[in-house]
């Protein structure tokens, strides 16, 4: 037992530092994530609710791809996929040096796609369950498309997709485990690392285990904070 | 004269043809769009054909065959596996004992908070360390093959997804069907069996179908623990060419196998709630 806690301290010859930058990786990379994945996910969600059939049809498409692969495949397709590119295009430019992907970049983009992927189809549902009359009411006092989009439709659509958009955010803080494979410091990698190097793989793998349940615990707090808040200004019923 | 005037009007009215649609904003977007979209396809196709290598499908597309059995295997008994262990599960779930439905609730908070990778692992290589104890018992031999190693793991997580998706079903049937059903003097098991259940499948059918591709999309994973499935063969296929198709075929494959799965889900919805429709 005092040998397991030396091992994760921060002294002589603990892993408590490298598991601790494998958490900030984590955490970074989801952060960085949530934003692309929102942003796409709600221009995608806007596109299948288009009238316009094309719109509908190429954000179908979207959707349909990339929650269909494996989020491990996706990751290794734009990982490796974006080096050949590179590569091919550095090539045509006359640069001859091998250019490495940062994986970072690689795994927030792979995330991104698929948590963009299902947040639309959260999102579409919390269009549809906006009333036709708020847009017409927007309209009806004169404000422009984009002004009802923003100041109308956003602050309740927000409200509702909330809690489909907390469940993503679990799933992708989750997900985020998976660029260990690419070869980024996250917590995983860090822990298993440490577990090769120690041969006590249960400890550290059960230690990761651990802090992703800290962090999903620690997210479901914030989430309980936002949702009261965005409660708060809604209609009183 | 009126009658004549009447017998002169056409039989059928012509209706002035459609205004042609206007080419709007959202309409050119659309359309490039799609565009882009046949021409990535295009793109793929093309490479696709210029890449074929007769030798290297020779070579390993029997070995994609076999990870796509493995896959299969794999997803299929765990998710049978899972089914069986998820009903003590969501019993535990929904029982009134404290000590069950916390434990219960906390097996489930585990497995469902935690990166199933990380799972995978866990089992994988962290009880590889208990290897001297495991041995005592005789379930090394059980516990050395990743393939079983990896059909534990994911059992027992999709176990803790079945179990909420059984425990929500089961929970929307309306307590009056309990009721009638006791009222009836029908036990409780008989009830369950025939009255709740099967309201509660309805409900609970599309969410096992969402877990079915998730497990199919997750089960890539145990290519990291050295299961040959389909992914594991593309890696090694990929690690061996630096023939960047192994993926596309490999993500091709995957497409095409969950969009069996969701069209099979789609047609079975439609056929088991033929009652519900009015």
């Amino acid at each position: 037992m005092e040998g397991s806690i030396a091992l994760l301290g921060f002294g002589e010859g603990g892993w408590g530092p490298s598991i601790a930058s494998g958490v900030l990786v984590t955490v970074s990379l989801a952060l960085a994530t949530l934003p692309v994945g929102l942003a796409i996910g709600f221009f995608v969600a806007l596109g299948k609710q288009s009238p316009e059939r094309s719109v509908k049809l190429a954000a179908n498409m979207y959707t349909t791809i990339f929650r269909g692969l494996p989020e491990l495949l996706t990751l290794f397709v734009v990982y490796f996929g974006a080096q050949i590119g590179i590569q091919k295009l550095g090539q045509l430019l006359g640069y001859q040096g091998s250019i490495e992907i940062n994986s970072f970049i690689a795994g927030m983009f792979a995330l991104g796609v698929v948590f963009s992927s299902y947040a639309s189809e959260v999102f579409l549902s919390a269009f549809r369950a906006i009333p036709k009359g708020q847009y017409e009411g927007g309209y009806a006092i004169g404000l422009s498309n984009g002004q009802t989009m923003r100041k109308v439709i956003l602050p309740q659509l927000i409200r509702i997709a909330l809690p489909g958009l907390a469940n993503l955010w679990m799933i992708l803080l989750k997900d985020t485990a998976l660029v260990s494979a690419i070869g980024l410091a996250d917590i995983l990698r860090q822990t298993g690392v440490a577990a090769r190097v120690t041969k006590h793989a249960f400890l550290f793998f059960g230690v990761a285990c651990m802090i992703y349940l800290v962090l999903a615990i620690l997210s479901s707090f914030v989430i309980d904070a936002i949702e009261r808040s965005s409660a708060k200004s809604g209609v009183k019923r | 004269m009126t009658e004549s005037f009447i017998n002169a009007r056409p039989a059928t009215v012509i209706r002035p043809p459609a205004p042609p649609k206007k080419w709007t904003r959202g309409r050119v977007v659309g359309h490039l769009l799609v565009g882009l979209w046949i021409a990535l396809l295009v793109g793929l196709l093309i490479y696709l054909y210029s890449a074929w290598n007769p030798e290297l499908i020779a070579k390993y597309g029997p070995t994609y065959l076999a990870g796509l059995k493995t896959t299969i295997g794999l997803v299929g008994s765990s998710i049978l596996l899972g089914a069986v262990i998820s009903i003590p599960v969501a019993l535990g779930r929904m029982s009134k004992n404290r000590i069950a439905s916390s434990i219960a609730y906390a097996y489930v908070y585990f497995f469902r908070g935690t990166p199933l990778i990380a799972q995978v692992f866990l089992f994988y290589y962290g009880l590889g360390s208990f290897k001297p104890q495991l041995e005592a018992v005789g379930l090394w031999t059980f516990f050395r093959e990743a393939w079983y190693c990896a059909l534990l793991a994911f059992a027992l997580n999709t176990a803790a997804y079945q179990a909420e998706i059984l425990r929500g079903a089961v929970r929307s049937v309306p307590l009056g069907q309990w009721e009638g059903a006791a009222s009836l003097g029908i036990s409780k098991f008989v009830t369950f069996w025939k009255v709740i259940l099967p309201q509660a499948l309805i409900v609970a059918l599309r969410p096992y179908g969402n877990e079915i591709i998730l497990m199919i999309k997750g089960s890539a994973i145990v290519a990291l623990i050295t299961v040959y499935d389909l992914m594991g063969y593309t890696r090694l296929a990929y690690s061996r060419t630096f023939d960047f198709q192994a993926y596309l075929w490999a993500a091709i494959i995957y497409l095409i196998l969950v969009e069996i799965i969701r069209h099979i889900w789609d047609w079975l919805e439609r056929r088991i709630t033929r009652h519900l429709i009015r």
